[in-house]
Protein backbone atom coordinates (compact mmCIF):
# COMPACT_ATOMS: atom_id res chain seq x y z
CA UNK A 1 0.00 0.00 0.00
CA UNK A 2 2.76 2.42 0.94
CA UNK A 3 4.59 1.77 -1.80
CA UNK A 4 1.51 1.87 -4.42
CA UNK A 5 0.97 5.39 -2.81
CA UNK A 6 4.58 6.45 -3.80
CA UNK A 7 3.96 4.72 -7.38
CA UNK A 8 1.19 7.06 -7.36
CA UNK A 9 2.67 9.41 -6.34
CA UNK A 10 5.82 9.67 -8.76
CA UNK A 11 3.57 8.99 -11.84
CA UNK A 12 1.12 12.22 -10.58
CA UNK A 13 4.32 14.35 -10.91
CA UNK A 14 5.50 13.01 -14.29
CA UNK A 15 2.07 13.64 -15.34
CA UNK A 16 1.86 16.93 -13.77
CA UNK A 17 5.06 17.79 -15.55
CA UNK A 18 3.86 16.48 -19.11
CA UNK A 19 0.57 18.43 -18.64
CA UNK A 20 2.49 21.48 -17.37
CA UNK A 21 5.00 21.45 -19.99
CA UNK A 22 3.77 19.32 -22.80
CA UNK A 23 0.09 20.60 -22.78
CA UNK A 24 0.00 23.96 -21.18
CA UNK A 25 3.02 25.02 -22.77
CA UNK A 26 4.66 25.93 -19.90
CA UNK A 27 8.43 25.09 -20.84
CA UNK A 28 9.79 27.90 -19.35
CA UNK A 29 8.69 26.97 -15.76
CA UNK A 30 9.78 23.30 -15.97
CA UNK A 31 12.82 23.50 -17.97
CA UNK A 32 14.22 26.71 -16.53
CA UNK A 33 12.66 28.29 -13.67
CA UNK A 34 11.76 24.97 -11.14
CA UNK A 35 14.93 23.34 -11.94
CA UNK A 36 16.85 26.35 -10.92
CA UNK A 37 15.11 26.76 -7.79
CA UNK A 38 15.98 23.15 -7.02
CA UNK A 39 19.27 23.59 -7.24
CA UNK A 40 19.40 26.74 -4.99
CA UNK A 41 16.98 24.58 -2.67
CA UNK A 42 19.01 21.23 -2.32
CA UNK A 43 22.40 23.81 -2.14
CA UNK A 44 20.99 25.50 0.39
CA UNK A 45 19.04 23.19 2.28
CA UNK A 46 21.79 20.69 2.35
CA UNK A 47 24.00 23.20 4.07
CA UNK A 48 21.38 24.26 6.86
CA UNK A 49 20.82 20.82 7.61
CA UNK A 50 24.56 19.92 7.85
CA UNK A 51 24.88 22.97 9.98
CA UNK A 52 22.24 22.15 12.66
CA UNK A 53 23.51 18.54 12.96
CA UNK A 54 27.23 20.15 13.61
CA UNK A 55 25.20 22.17 16.26
CA UNK A 56 24.08 19.05 17.82
CA UNK A 57 25.37 18.56 21.03
CA UNK A 58 27.68 15.67 21.04
CA UNK A 59 27.14 14.55 24.95
CA UNK A 60 29.30 11.43 25.06
CA UNK A 61 32.14 9.94 23.22
CA UNK A 62 29.90 6.73 21.30
CA UNK A 63 32.21 5.43 18.67
CA UNK A 64 31.13 1.97 17.61
CA UNK A 65 34.24 -0.23 17.69
CA UNK A 66 34.94 -3.68 15.86
CA UNK A 67 38.39 -4.93 17.15
CA UNK A 68 40.73 -4.41 20.30
CA UNK A 69 40.95 -1.03 21.62
CA UNK A 70 44.31 0.12 22.05
CA UNK A 71 45.83 -1.16 25.09
CA UNK A 72 48.70 -2.67 26.63
CA UNK A 73 51.95 -2.73 23.79
CA UNK A 74 51.76 -6.50 23.70
CA UNK A 75 47.80 -6.46 23.01
CA UNK A 76 48.12 -5.93 18.96
CA UNK A 77 45.61 -3.31 18.25
CA UNK A 78 43.11 -3.07 15.06
CA UNK A 79 43.98 0.40 13.78
CA UNK A 80 40.97 1.11 11.69
CA UNK A 81 38.29 -0.80 13.22
CA UNK A 82 39.39 0.85 16.62
CA UNK A 83 41.13 3.88 16.08
CA UNK A 84 42.90 6.31 18.50
CA UNK A 85 44.52 8.43 15.83
CA UNK A 86 43.06 10.74 13.25
CA UNK A 87 44.59 8.94 10.59
CA UNK A 88 42.90 6.11 11.67
CA UNK A 89 39.67 7.49 11.78
CA UNK A 90 40.17 9.15 8.72
CA UNK A 91 40.76 5.10 6.72
CA UNK A 92 37.84 3.85 8.85
CA UNK A 93 35.43 6.62 7.28
CA UNK A 94 37.12 6.82 4.16
CA UNK A 95 36.38 2.97 3.94
CA UNK A 96 32.83 3.51 4.97
CA UNK A 97 32.08 6.23 2.60
CA UNK A 98 33.67 4.81 -0.19
CA UNK A 99 33.02 1.25 0.32
CA UNK A 100 30.12 1.43 2.49
CA UNK A 101 31.82 -0.61 5.32
CA UNK A 102 29.27 -0.86 8.24
CA UNK A 103 26.89 -2.40 5.18
CA UNK A 104 29.40 -5.46 4.46
CA UNK A 105 29.04 -6.44 7.81
CA UNK A 106 25.68 -7.05 7.72
CA UNK A 107 23.88 -10.11 9.18
CA UNK A 108 20.86 -11.71 8.75
CA UNK A 109 19.04 -14.18 11.44
CA UNK A 110 17.52 -17.94 10.43
CA UNK A 111 16.04 -19.98 13.00
CA UNK A 112 17.58 -23.80 12.47
CA UNK A 113 15.81 -26.71 13.00
CA UNK A 114 12.80 -24.66 14.36
CA UNK A 115 14.63 -23.09 17.48
CA UNK A 116 18.13 -22.61 16.91
CA UNK A 117 19.05 -19.04 15.60
CA UNK A 118 21.73 -18.76 13.53
CA UNK A 119 23.26 -15.63 11.91
CA UNK A 120 24.91 -15.20 8.88
CA UNK A 121 26.37 -12.78 6.51
CA UNK A 122 24.47 -11.16 3.82
CA UNK A 123 26.19 -9.49 1.40
CA UNK A 124 23.43 -8.99 -1.22
CA UNK A 125 22.41 -5.40 0.98
CA UNK A 126 26.03 -4.00 0.54
CA UNK A 127 26.05 -5.66 -3.28
CA UNK A 128 22.69 -3.84 -4.45
CA UNK A 129 23.91 -0.09 -2.43
CA UNK A 130 27.35 -0.44 -3.22
CA UNK A 131 25.74 -1.05 -7.42
CA UNK A 132 23.53 1.43 -7.03
CA UNK A 133 25.65 4.46 -5.77
CA UNK A 134 28.31 4.30 -8.22
CA UNK A 135 26.00 3.69 -11.05
CA UNK A 136 24.27 6.91 -10.04
CA UNK A 137 27.59 8.78 -9.56
CA UNK A 138 28.78 7.87 -13.15
CA UNK A 139 25.42 9.16 -14.33
CA UNK A 140 25.49 12.53 -12.66
CA UNK A 141 29.55 13.37 -13.64
CA UNK A 142 28.44 11.61 -17.12
CA UNK A 143 25.68 14.22 -17.27
CA UNK A 144 28.18 17.56 -16.74
CA UNK A 145 28.83 16.98 -20.78
CA UNK A 146 25.62 18.91 -20.88
CA UNK A 147 26.86 21.37 -18.53
CA UNK A 148 30.37 22.20 -20.20
CA UNK A 149 31.90 23.41 -23.10
CA UNK A 150 33.99 22.09 -24.41
CA UNK A 151 33.37 18.78 -22.40
CA UNK A 152 36.55 18.02 -20.73
CA UNK A 153 38.47 15.19 -21.61
CA UNK A 154 37.98 13.70 -17.75
CA UNK A 155 34.24 13.40 -18.27
CA UNK A 156 34.58 12.34 -22.54
CA UNK A 157 36.90 9.43 -21.44
CA UNK A 158 34.52 8.48 -18.47
CA UNK A 159 31.52 8.09 -21.24
CA UNK A 160 33.38 6.55 -23.61
CA UNK A 161 34.07 4.15 -20.60
CA UNK A 162 30.43 3.77 -20.09
CA UNK A 163 29.74 2.55 -23.38
CA UNK A 164 32.29 -0.06 -23.73
CA UNK A 165 31.02 -2.59 -25.33
CA UNK A 166 29.40 -0.30 -28.41
CA UNK A 167 26.00 -2.13 -27.67
CA UNK A 168 23.95 -0.18 -30.66
CA UNK A 169 23.68 3.64 -31.39
CA UNK A 170 23.60 5.33 -29.25
CA UNK A 171 25.91 3.25 -27.88
CA UNK A 172 24.70 1.22 -24.32
CA UNK A 173 25.54 2.94 -21.06
CA UNK A 174 26.66 0.01 -18.78
CA UNK A 175 25.90 2.06 -15.79
CA UNK A 176 22.23 2.68 -17.28
CA UNK A 177 22.14 -1.24 -16.76
CA UNK A 178 23.57 -1.32 -13.46
CA UNK A 179 21.53 1.04 -11.97
CA UNK A 180 18.54 0.20 -13.28
CA UNK A 181 19.52 -3.55 -12.20
CA UNK A 182 20.27 -2.40 -8.72
CA UNK A 183 17.11 -0.03 -7.90
CA UNK A 184 14.79 -2.65 -8.89
CA UNK A 185 16.85 -5.14 -6.36
CA UNK A 186 16.69 -2.31 -3.38
CA UNK A 187 12.77 -2.69 -4.47
CA UNK A 188 11.97 -5.41 -4.85
CA UNK A 189 14.33 -6.23 -1.33
CA UNK A 190 11.40 -4.07 0.61
CA UNK A 191 8.67 -5.11 -0.47
CA UNK A 192 9.81 -9.10 -0.59
CA UNK A 193 11.79 -9.51 2.74
CA UNK A 194 8.84 -9.49 5.56
CA UNK A 195 10.74 -7.86 8.12
CA UNK A 196 12.03 -5.20 5.80
CA UNK A 197 8.28 -4.41 4.44
CA UNK A 198 7.17 -3.78 7.95
CA UNK A 199 9.80 -1.23 8.33
CA UNK A 200 9.32 0.66 5.08
CA UNK A 201 7.55 3.84 4.40
CA UNK A 202 5.97 6.27 2.45
CA UNK A 203 9.78 7.62 2.50
CA UNK A 204 11.58 4.83 1.73
CA UNK A 205 9.63 3.85 -1.43
CA UNK A 206 9.19 7.37 -2.28
CA UNK A 207 13.00 8.27 -3.17
CA UNK A 208 13.74 4.94 -4.92
CA UNK A 209 10.15 5.13 -7.30
CA UNK A 210 11.83 8.76 -7.79
CA UNK A 211 15.05 7.80 -9.35
CA UNK A 212 13.62 4.90 -11.14
CA UNK A 213 11.17 7.51 -12.78
CA UNK A 214 14.27 9.45 -13.36
CA UNK A 215 16.69 6.51 -15.00
CA UNK A 216 14.06 5.35 -17.04
CA UNK A 217 12.81 8.96 -18.28
CA UNK A 218 16.18 9.40 -19.56
CA UNK A 219 16.94 5.92 -20.58
CA UNK A 220 13.42 6.32 -22.87
CA UNK A 221 15.19 9.51 -24.33
CA UNK A 222 18.36 7.97 -24.88
CA UNK A 223 17.10 4.70 -26.57
CA UNK A 224 13.52 4.88 -27.63
CA UNK A 225 11.89 8.58 -28.07
CA UNK A 226 15.11 10.19 -28.85
CA UNK A 227 15.49 14.13 -28.00
CA UNK A 228 17.38 16.67 -30.26
CA UNK A 229 20.02 16.10 -27.68
CA UNK A 230 21.81 19.71 -29.51
CA UNK A 231 18.62 21.47 -28.20
CA UNK A 232 18.75 20.09 -25.05
CA UNK A 233 22.52 21.11 -24.53
CA UNK A 234 21.13 24.60 -25.66
CA UNK A 235 18.89 24.58 -22.60
CA UNK A 236 21.19 23.23 -20.09
CA UNK A 237 24.15 24.97 -20.81
CA UNK A 238 21.72 28.63 -21.06
CA UNK A 239 20.65 27.21 -17.79
CA UNK A 240 23.92 27.46 -15.99
CA UNK A 241 24.84 30.66 -18.16
CA UNK A 242 21.92 32.32 -17.55
CA UNK A 243 20.89 32.56 -20.50
CA UNK A 244 18.21 31.20 -20.69
CA UNK A 245 16.55 29.98 -23.59
CA UNK A 246 13.54 27.24 -24.40
CA UNK A 247 14.44 25.84 -28.03
CA UNK A 248 12.05 24.65 -29.77
CA UNK A 249 10.98 20.79 -30.31
CA UNK A 250 12.86 19.32 -27.44
CA UNK A 251 10.27 16.59 -26.49
CA UNK A 252 7.70 16.50 -23.50
CA UNK A 253 9.67 13.32 -22.13
CA UNK A 254 12.60 15.75 -21.42
CA UNK A 255 10.86 18.07 -19.10
CA UNK A 256 9.17 14.90 -17.60
CA UNK A 257 12.93 14.01 -16.75
CA UNK A 258 14.10 17.23 -15.85
CA UNK A 259 11.01 17.84 -13.33
CA UNK A 260 11.64 14.76 -11.39
CA UNK A 261 14.83 15.55 -11.01
CA UNK A 262 14.51 18.79 -9.58
CA UNK A 263 11.91 17.07 -7.25
CA UNK A 264 14.74 14.82 -6.28
CA UNK A 265 16.75 17.45 -5.60
CA UNK A 266 14.50 19.70 -3.98
CA UNK A 267 13.06 17.34 -1.58
CA UNK A 268 17.01 15.85 -0.83
CA UNK A 269 17.17 18.30 2.36
CA UNK A 270 14.11 17.15 3.54
CA UNK A 271 14.58 13.62 3.44
CA UNK A 272 16.60 10.61 4.68
CA UNK A 273 18.58 11.07 1.18
CA UNK A 274 20.53 13.74 3.76
CA UNK A 275 22.45 10.38 4.57
CA UNK A 276 24.93 12.20 1.73
CA UNK A 277 25.95 14.56 4.67
CA UNK A 278 25.12 12.49 7.66
CA UNK A 279 27.91 10.10 6.68
CA UNK A 280 30.63 12.34 7.47
CA UNK A 281 28.83 13.82 10.81
CA UNK A 282 27.59 9.94 12.02
CA UNK A 283 29.53 9.96 16.24
CA UNK A 284 29.54 6.43 15.90
CA UNK A 285 31.64 6.35 12.78
CA UNK A 286 34.14 9.64 13.17
CA UNK A 287 35.05 9.78 16.42
CA UNK A 288 38.31 9.00 17.59
CA UNK A 289 38.25 5.43 19.78
CA UNK A 290 40.37 6.55 23.03
CA UNK A 291 37.99 7.79 25.43
CA UNK A 292 40.29 6.28 27.90
CA UNK A 293 43.24 8.49 26.83
CA UNK A 294 41.32 11.87 26.07
CA UNK A 295 38.24 13.38 28.32
CA UNK A 296 35.15 13.71 25.91
CA UNK A 297 34.26 17.23 26.87
CA UNK A 298 30.22 17.91 27.05
CA UNK A 299 29.70 21.15 24.97
CA UNK A 300 26.13 21.40 26.31
CA UNK A 301 26.10 24.77 27.65
CA UNK A 302 23.38 24.32 30.45
CA UNK A 303 22.57 28.21 30.86
CA UNK A 304 21.50 28.03 27.15
CA UNK A 305 19.69 24.79 27.69
CA UNK A 306 15.74 24.88 28.87
CA UNK A 307 14.94 21.81 31.19
CA UNK A 308 12.15 20.66 32.88
CA UNK A 309 12.46 21.08 36.60
CA UNK A 310 10.37 19.17 38.79
CA UNK A 311 8.62 22.03 40.24
CA UNK A 312 7.26 23.39 36.57
CA UNK A 313 6.69 19.24 36.11
CA UNK A 314 4.28 19.49 39.10
CA UNK A 315 2.72 22.72 38.36
CA UNK A 316 1.60 20.49 34.92
CA UNK A 317 0.37 17.76 36.61
CA UNK A 318 -0.68 18.69 39.97
CA UNK A 319 -4.31 18.21 39.62
CA UNK A 320 -3.61 14.63 37.55
CA UNK A 321 -1.31 13.60 40.14
CA UNK A 322 -3.39 14.51 43.78
CA UNK A 323 -6.56 12.81 41.51
CA UNK A 324 -4.42 9.43 41.50
CA UNK A 325 -3.51 10.10 45.50
CA UNK A 326 0.72 10.42 44.10
CA UNK A 327 2.54 12.62 46.96
CA UNK A 328 3.08 16.54 45.44
CA UNK A 329 4.91 19.31 47.38
CA UNK A 330 2.54 22.06 47.03
CA UNK A 331 -0.63 21.51 47.77
CA UNK A 332 -3.63 21.84 45.70
CA UNK A 333 -4.51 25.81 44.98
CA UNK A 334 -7.73 27.01 46.80
CA UNK A 335 -10.49 26.75 44.59
CA UNK A 336 -8.45 25.33 41.90
CA UNK A 337 -11.11 22.18 41.81
CA UNK B 1 30.08 23.43 17.64
CA UNK B 2 32.33 21.05 17.11
CA UNK B 3 34.88 20.66 14.70
CA UNK B 4 33.67 23.94 13.01
CA UNK B 5 36.73 24.45 10.89
CA UNK B 6 36.02 21.18 9.59
CA UNK B 7 32.47 21.11 8.91
CA UNK B 8 32.73 24.55 6.63
CA UNK B 9 35.49 23.28 5.14
CA UNK B 10 33.26 19.90 4.19
CA UNK B 11 30.41 22.34 3.56
CA UNK B 12 32.58 24.51 1.16
CA UNK B 13 34.00 21.34 -0.65
CA UNK B 14 30.37 20.13 -1.04
CA UNK B 15 29.14 23.89 -2.43
CA UNK B 16 32.01 24.31 -5.30
CA UNK B 17 31.39 21.06 -6.33
CA UNK B 18 28.02 21.03 -6.62
CA UNK B 19 28.15 24.44 -8.34
CA UNK B 20 30.73 24.05 -10.47
CA UNK B 21 28.09 23.67 -14.14
CA UNK B 22 27.74 27.24 -12.54
CA UNK B 23 31.10 28.81 -11.78
CA UNK B 24 32.67 27.02 -14.60
CA UNK B 25 31.24 29.02 -17.38
CA UNK B 26 31.58 32.15 -15.80
CA UNK B 27 33.68 34.31 -18.55
CA UNK B 28 33.25 31.80 -21.33
CA UNK B 29 31.56 32.49 -24.54
CA UNK B 30 27.77 32.05 -24.17
CA UNK B 31 26.59 28.66 -26.10
CA UNK B 32 25.78 28.70 -29.58
CA UNK B 33 24.35 25.44 -31.68
CA UNK B 34 27.11 24.59 -34.02
CA UNK B 35 27.61 25.72 -37.31
CA UNK B 36 27.00 22.66 -39.59
CA UNK B 37 28.61 23.12 -43.31
CA UNK B 38 25.34 22.90 -45.06
CA UNK B 39 25.97 20.74 -48.65
CA UNK B 40 26.36 22.22 -52.07
CA UNK B 41 25.03 19.81 -54.06
CA UNK B 42 21.81 19.20 -52.58
CA UNK B 43 18.47 20.12 -51.39
CA UNK B 44 16.97 17.21 -49.07
CA UNK B 45 18.54 14.69 -47.00
CA UNK B 46 17.17 11.21 -46.97
CA UNK B 47 14.75 11.77 -44.40
CA UNK B 48 13.19 15.12 -42.62
CA UNK B 49 15.85 17.54 -40.83
CA UNK B 50 13.87 16.52 -37.52
CA UNK B 51 14.15 12.72 -38.22
CA UNK B 52 17.69 12.93 -38.79
CA UNK B 53 18.70 15.15 -36.03
CA UNK B 54 17.31 12.62 -33.61
CA UNK B 55 17.43 8.87 -35.60
CA UNK B 56 20.90 9.56 -38.41
CA UNK B 57 22.75 7.12 -35.70
CA UNK B 58 20.33 4.16 -35.30
CA UNK B 59 19.72 4.28 -39.12
CA UNK B 60 23.44 4.22 -39.93
CA UNK B 61 23.22 1.33 -37.71
CA UNK B 62 20.40 -0.47 -39.06
CA UNK B 63 21.73 0.06 -42.87
CA UNK B 64 25.04 -1.78 -41.64
CA UNK B 65 23.71 -4.64 -40.47
CA UNK B 66 21.22 -4.87 -43.65
CA UNK B 67 23.84 -4.48 -45.99
CA UNK B 68 26.69 -7.02 -44.14
CA UNK B 69 24.18 -9.29 -42.92
CA UNK B 70 21.46 -9.42 -45.34
CA UNK B 71 22.80 -8.00 -48.48
CA UNK B 72 20.12 -5.57 -48.84
CA UNK B 73 21.72 -2.08 -50.39
CA UNK B 74 18.47 -0.34 -51.03
CA UNK B 75 17.09 2.55 -48.92
CA UNK B 76 13.90 3.62 -49.53
CA UNK B 77 13.05 7.00 -48.27
CA UNK B 78 9.85 7.49 -46.07
CA UNK B 79 9.73 11.35 -47.00
CA UNK B 80 10.07 11.56 -50.74
CA UNK B 81 9.75 8.41 -52.11
CA UNK B 82 13.43 8.37 -53.57
CA UNK B 83 15.40 5.42 -53.41
CA UNK B 84 19.28 5.81 -52.07
CA UNK B 85 21.77 3.55 -51.51
CA UNK B 86 23.02 2.52 -47.81
CA UNK B 87 26.38 3.80 -47.83
CA UNK B 88 28.24 6.16 -45.18
CA UNK B 89 30.84 7.07 -47.33
CA UNK B 90 28.68 6.75 -50.87
CA UNK B 91 25.18 8.41 -49.95
CA UNK B 92 25.43 10.26 -46.39
CA UNK B 93 29.39 11.79 -47.31
CA UNK B 94 28.77 12.65 -50.89
CA UNK B 95 26.89 15.80 -49.83
CA UNK B 96 28.47 15.79 -45.86
CA UNK B 97 31.84 15.66 -47.52
CA UNK B 98 33.93 16.75 -44.68
CA UNK B 99 33.59 14.94 -41.34
CA UNK B 100 35.53 17.89 -39.27
CA UNK B 101 32.66 20.58 -40.47
CA UNK B 102 29.66 18.43 -40.47
CA UNK B 103 29.78 14.92 -37.58
CA UNK B 104 32.20 16.45 -35.55
CA UNK B 105 30.71 19.51 -35.05
CA UNK B 106 27.74 18.25 -32.75
CA UNK B 107 29.25 14.69 -31.74
CA UNK B 108 32.29 16.98 -30.01
CA UNK B 109 29.64 19.45 -28.25
CA UNK B 110 27.56 16.29 -26.74
CA UNK B 111 31.06 14.02 -26.08
CA UNK B 112 29.76 11.68 -28.66
CA UNK B 113 32.98 9.22 -30.23
CA UNK B 114 31.18 7.10 -32.57
CA UNK B 115 33.10 3.86 -33.88
CA UNK B 116 31.84 4.70 -37.59
CA UNK B 117 35.59 5.93 -38.37
CA UNK B 118 36.97 2.59 -36.94
CA UNK B 119 36.27 1.06 -40.16
CA UNK B 120 35.52 4.03 -42.28
CA UNK B 121 37.93 6.59 -43.67
CA UNK B 122 37.44 10.27 -44.13
CA UNK B 123 37.71 10.90 -47.39
CA UNK B 124 38.37 14.55 -46.88
CA UNK B 125 40.20 13.78 -44.04
CA UNK B 126 43.14 12.45 -45.40
CA UNK B 127 43.92 15.61 -47.78
CA UNK B 128 44.45 18.03 -44.65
Amino acid sequence: MKALYSLFLVFALAAFALLGAGTLGMEKAFGLYIPFLAVAVFVVGFCLRVVDWGKSAVPFCIPTTCGQQESLPWIKQNKIENPSTTCGVVIRMLLEILTFRSLFRNTKVDLHAGTRVAYSSSKWLWLGALAFHYAFLITVVRHLRFFTEPVPGLIATLDAMDSLLQIGAPTLYLSNLIFVAALLYLFLRRVVVPQVRYISQVQDYFPLFLILGIAFSGIFMRYFAKVDIISVKQLTMGLVTFSWVIPDGIGAMFYVHIFLVSVLLAYFPLSKLMHMGGVFLSPTRNMNCASRKYRHVNPWKFENVHYHTYEEYEDEFREKMVEKGLPVDKPLAEGAE
Amino acid sequence: MYDKSKIFAGLAVFVVVMTYPFWNNIGSAAYVRPELEKPKNSQACVENVELMRTEHMSMLNEWRDEVVRDGVHEYHSKTSNQVFQKSLTKTCMKCHENKDKFCDKCHNTVAVDPYCWDCHVDPKGVQK
